[in-house]
Parts: C-alpha cells; sequence; structure tokens
C-alpha cells in the first residue's frame, strides 16, 4: 500500500536502535487522548516514535502519489479519445494534488518537502510497490483506475480517521477523489470489456499481471507483519494487512465477475460459512524483490523522477532569485 | 495560387468555416498534446498541477473547435475522428505550438508568443458574426487569457532570474522567432473569413502582439528579440517540420491500430 511499511528488518532495527526514552506521564496523557478519538494537532506534544512513524508514513504516501503519476502518464500522449485523455489528464493532475497535500501534512511535523523529496531519490525512502510495475497497453490504465485505486481507497478510508489531524484531514480530501477514479478505471475497463475481441484481450491481459500486484500492495500478511501493534494503538492503522486486503478482495471480485472479466487466480473460490473470497498464496519473494528495487521498472521510474528533479533544478533556482529580487525591490 | 485560383474561388463559406476551425482546434490539439508530455516531468511539483491544467484548456478546447468543425462539414465526423484520422498534410495548426518541449525555457518561451496571439485572436472571435464561433470563444477566453498571464510570468522569472535562465530563456526566443510570422500571416480562407466578419484580420493583431512583446523582454532582463531574414510559413497548408508527424503518431496510434471501435 501507499502506507504500508516496507521497511527491511535491517531498517527497522536500526530505526528501533535510535529510541527516545519519553516522560512517561506525557506518554499516558497521549495515549488517553488518541483513545478519547481526539486528533493530535501539530503544535501538541507527541513521542519522538510518532512523530517519525508518521512523517516515514506521510512521505511514503506523498512519494507513492508521485511516482504513480509515471505509469499513468506513460498513456496520457496516446489516450484514444478526448474523452479518455481528459479524464486521465485529470486524473493524474489529482495524483500531483495528493502529492502535494501530503507532503504538507508531513511539513506539519517539522520536516520539509526537499528533505523529503531528497530521501526518494537517494533511495532512502519508499513507495508502493505497484508503481514498479510497467503500463503495457490502454487497458492498463483502467486497471489501475480500478485495482490500484481500488486498494488505495479500501486503505486510505479509515486513515481518514486517523489520530493525526492533519494526515486525517488530507485523507479525507484525497478519498472522494480516489473513489471517482476507480469509477472512472472500472468503467473503462467495462468499455474494453464490451468492444471487440482484440479490446477483451487487452483487458484480460491487464488484469492477469495487475491483479497479484495490487493485492501485494496490502503489505506482508499479518503473520509476518509485526510493527503494526504500536501503530493501532496509535490509530494511524486501524485495520491490519489482511483484513484490509480481504475487504478489497471481497469487493473486486464481484465487480470483475460482473463485466466478464477472468480472476487469474485457480484457486479462487467463495467461502459460504465465511461470506468471503478466498484466494490462493499470494508470491511474497516477488514482493520483496520488488521492494529491494528488482521490480521491472525501479530503475525507469526513480530516474524518471531524478532527471526531472535535477533538469528543474536550473528553474526553480531562477524562480528563488527573480523572487528575491522582487522582495529587495519592494524593501527598497 | 494561379491555376488553383479557380477551385478557391468556388470555395463555399462552410469549406472556409471548416478549414479555419481545424486551424484553430489543431492549434488547440497540438499544443495541448505538447504540454501533457510535460505531466510526470516537470520542473517542480507546482508545475505538474500547471502543466496539466494548461493542457486540460487546450485538449478540451480543441474538442469544441473540431466538434463544430465536423457539424459543419456534415459528415458524420466528430472531434474524434478529426482528430485521429487525418495525416500532417491535413493539419492546419501553427508551426510553432509543434515545435517540441526543449526545456522549460523553451516551452515557456513557445507558450507565451503563441497565447498572446491565441488570446488575441479568441478575444476578437468572441465577437465573431458567427455565433456558434463566437460562444466557443467566449468560453474558452478566460482561460487564454490565464495562459498569457502564466507564461508571462514565467518569462519574467526566467528573463529575470539567474544569467543560466535568461540565456535559456533568450536561446528558446532565437529558435522560435522565426514561426512568430506565421501568426499574423492569414492565407485566403482567414482573408475571406475576415471580410466576412467571422474572423479576425491577423495583421491589425500584430502590432500589439509586437508592442506587449517588446516591453515584457526589456521588463525581464532585457531579452532580445532576434533578426530573423526570413520568417518559416506552412501549417496552414499542412506543411509542417519533422516534429508533426511524430507527435501524430502518439496521438493516433490506438484509433488507427483499432480503427472503429469505442473506448
Ligand atoms: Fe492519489
Ligand atoms: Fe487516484
Amino acid at each position: 500500500m501507499y502506507t504500508t511499511d516496507l521497511r527491511s528488518a535491517e531498517e527497522k532495527r536500526k530505526a528501533a536502535r535510535a529510541k527516545v526514552v519519553e516522560d512517561p506521564e506525557k506518554l499516558a496523557e497521549f495515549q488517553a487522548r488518541i483513545d478519547r478519538d481526539e486528533f493530535i494537532e501539530p503544535k501538541d506534544w507527541m513521542p519522538e516514535a510518532y512523530r517519525r512513524t508518521l512523517i516515514r508514513q506521510i512521505s511514503q504516501h506523498a512519494h507513492s502519489e508521485i511516482v504513480g503519476m509515471l505509469p499513468e502518464g506513460n498513456w496520457i500522449t496516446r489516450a484514444p479519445t478526448f474523452r479518455r485523455k481528459l479524464i486521465l489528464l485529470a486524473k493524474v493532475q489529482d495524483e500531483a494534488g495528493h502529492g502535494l497535500y501530503l507532503y504538507s501534512a508531513a511539513e506539519t511535523l517539522g520536516v520539509a518537502r526537499d528533505e523529503l523529496v531528497d530521501q526518494l531519490h537517494e533511495g532512502k525512502a519508499k513507495y508502493s510497490t505497484i508503481f514498479n510495475y510497467p503500463t503495457l497497453t490502454w487497458a492498463d490504465i483502467g486497471a489501475i483506475g480500478w485495482l490500484v485505486d481500488g486498494a488505495a481507497i479500501t486503505n486510505q478510508i479509515p486513515l481518514c480517521r486517523c489520530s493525526y489531524g492533519p494526515y486525517a484531514r488530507a485523507m479525507q480530501r484525497i478519498c472522494k477523489e480516489e473513489s471517482f477514479h476507480q469509477r472512472q478505471g472500472y468503467e473503462a475497463m467495462a468499455a474494453l470489456m464490451r468492444g471487440s475481441k482484440e479490446q477483451r484481450r487487452m483487458a484480460q491481459d491487464a488484469m492477469n499481471r495487475w491483479w497479484w500486484p495490487a493485492l501485494m500492495m496490502f503489505g506482508p500478511p499479518d503473520s509476518v507483519s509485526i510493527h503494526s501493534a504500536q501503530s493501532m494503538k496509535w490509530k494511524i492503522k486501524r485495520y491490519s494487512n489482511d483484513e484490509l486486503r480481504q475487504r478489497f478482495i471481497d469487493a473486486t471480485v464481484p465487480q470483475a465477475h460482473a463485466i466478464g472479466l477472468e480472476v487469474p487466480d485457480p484457486e479462487l473460490k467463495f467461502n459460504e460459512e465465511t461470506g468471503h473470497w478466498e484466494t490462493g498464496p499470494i508470491d511474497w519473494d516477488e514482493f520483496w524483490a520488488v521492494v529491494a528495487g528488482d521490480g521491472p521498472c525501479n530503475y525507469d521510474r526513480m530516474d524518471a523522477r531524478r532527471s526531472a528533479h535535477d533538469e528543474g533544478a536550473w528553474v526553480r533556482e531562477a524562480a528563488a532569485a527573480h523572487a528575491a529580487k522582487r522582495a529587495g525591490t519592494r524593501a527598497a | 495560387m494561379g491555376a488553383l485560383a479557380t477551385n478557391t474561388v468556388e470555395r463555399t463559406l462552410d469549406q472556409d468555416r471548416f478549414d479555419y476551425l481545424l486551424h484553430l482546434g489543431d492549434n488547440a490539439l497540438v499544443l495541448g498534446q505538447r504540454m501533457s508530455e510535460w505531466v510526470g516531468h516537470a520542473p517542480a511539483l507546482e508545475l505538474e498541477m500547471a502543466v496539466s491544467n494548461l493542457a486540460l484548456d487546450l485538449i478540451g478546447e480543441a474538442q469544441l473547435w473540431l466538434d463544430l468543425a465536423g457539424r459543419i462539414e456534415g459528415e458524420g465526423r466528430d472531434a474524434d475522428r478529426l482528430a485521429n484520422f487525418r495525416d500532417a498534410l491535413d493539419f492546419r495548426n501553427l508551426l510553432i505550438v509543434e515545435q517540441p518541449n526543449g526545456d522549460w525555457a523553451f516551452t515557456v518561451a513557445r507558450h507565451y508568443l503563441f497565447s498572446l496571439q491565441h488570446l488575441a485572436v479568441v478575444e476578437r472571435l468572441s465577437e465573431s458574426r458567427d455565433e456558434e464561433i463566437a460562444d466557443i470563444a467566449r468560453k474558452v477566453r478566460p482561460e487564454i487569457a490565464y495562459h498569457v498571464k502564466f507564461a508571462r510570468s514565467w518569462i519574467e522569472r526566467l528573463g529575470d532570474g539567474t544569467e543560466e535562465s535568461h540565456a535559456r530563456l533568450q536561446r528558446a526566443i532565437d529558435r522560435l522567432w522565426r514561426f512568430t510570422g506565421e501568426m499574423f500571416a492569414p492565407d485566403a480562407i482567414e482573408e475571406r473569413l475576415a471580410d466576412e466578419g467571422i474572423a479576425p484580420d491577423l495583421r491589425t493583431l500584430e502590432a500589439d502582439w509586437r508592442a506587449e512583446v517588446e516591453q515584457v523582454f526589456e521588463a525581464s532582463g532585457g531579452l532580445d528579440i532576434p533578426e530573423v531574414k526570413r520568417m518559416t510559413l506552412g501549417g496552414r497548408e499542412g506543411h509542417h517540420s519533422e516534429h508533426l508527424g511524430h507527435l501524430l503518431c502518439e496521438l493516433q496510434f490506438l484509433q488507427r491500430a483499432y480503427p472503429g471501435l469505442e473506448w
């Protein structure tokens, strides 16, 4: 997920060693506020670990929005009609906006956007694994909107009630747009499934390639996801990875079937007793390989982000120099 | 004109309107396509928002002009059909809008020089005797006014920013200037439409355009207008630069590869 903890065991150990000893009274009062479902605001006291966890989670979310513009941006110039081009442009623009709100939310925790962006470009910060997969046909644009934005909403709706005020408010705004993206993506897939043999082939192929990576977005299974307890206690995570994944599967499988798409999982079955769809095993080796940098597009994505940033450096410098001159003239 | 003149005389007003609307639509479509190439690669996050806005405006505008062109033609072609199933020879956009993005200075210079003409044209068109054309012009005018404002603010920033930004912008202007003459050089179609009170007389727009450019360049760290011995023309008659064909390859790919489908 955009917000799933993607750190390796080593990275987590390192972070744990940097632990700050907090005043137990303040800690207790802080926890009591969270237990009363109060929002924590930027000026309020908060434990250092809470602040750090939020910075990591929010900035990773912001990076995901920005990197996520690339696979979809790949099809803007090739969108097949005016209507589709306008929808896709507006969607990718929304994602840039999400990145902006989220970087601002992170900045309320005392870290500058530039610093966070540098961490991404230096390979120190993570972003969602899903954006390391390529968009090969037009159907991938439908599949991303439907599955990736769909998975993102499943994860983000509970975050609208997370304990950190600025993050919760950013999420409320973002979720509205994401659900719009999800519907448009599904509608684009449905249009392909109503179309020619070639279009249905494109759509099914996109489904085959995006289904499993979409399930992986929710992060490792609860059985190995050890760090969640603290985040749950702080209410910056409200449901476990597996709970959210199941919610997504249950919502999405019937949608696939409704438009004639097959779910690429021979073991998929509906459990009458539990009322849930059960999937076959997820290939977690693939997930960890992509996290570690070995996805099909990791290098392409980072190269694209770095070169946009590096090639934009003189522009940002010029804008700053101009603003300084203006300020000087005004002061004089 | 010579031998072709007889054909020209026999053209109907609707044929003229159709070709003129293609010109307006193609300008917006091609520049919108160029602007959308920046998405995901802009120099700053705030500019990601801006370039997608500009692209959205232009592509939306193109759709309006081309749909109207198709209705006037009356052969069942809509904006999508016209955008995707014409080759470069039938595209009537100005050469300036198809020039590749280059660096941000080049994009800004292209956007400023064109949008200033674009705004003047749209302002006049909003008083056109042709109500359908005037309606569209009135609808898009505020958007284009914003484009001018945006592009002008970047001319000022880059022109009066750093030495590097000034040099890059000057280089862009030097390269683009040869395409500015075409913006004020009407063809026979536009001349006839101007006589009918449908399109503006482009020649009357040039002085104001030039005056603003000179003033803004002067105030932007003293940018120079280059001497160009010969303006490059040809867009209105389908004689484009080498770049347009490649742009159309991308734009038209899906419709050409899978013709006649719904998307
Ligand atoms: Fe988003
Ligand atoms: Fe989205």
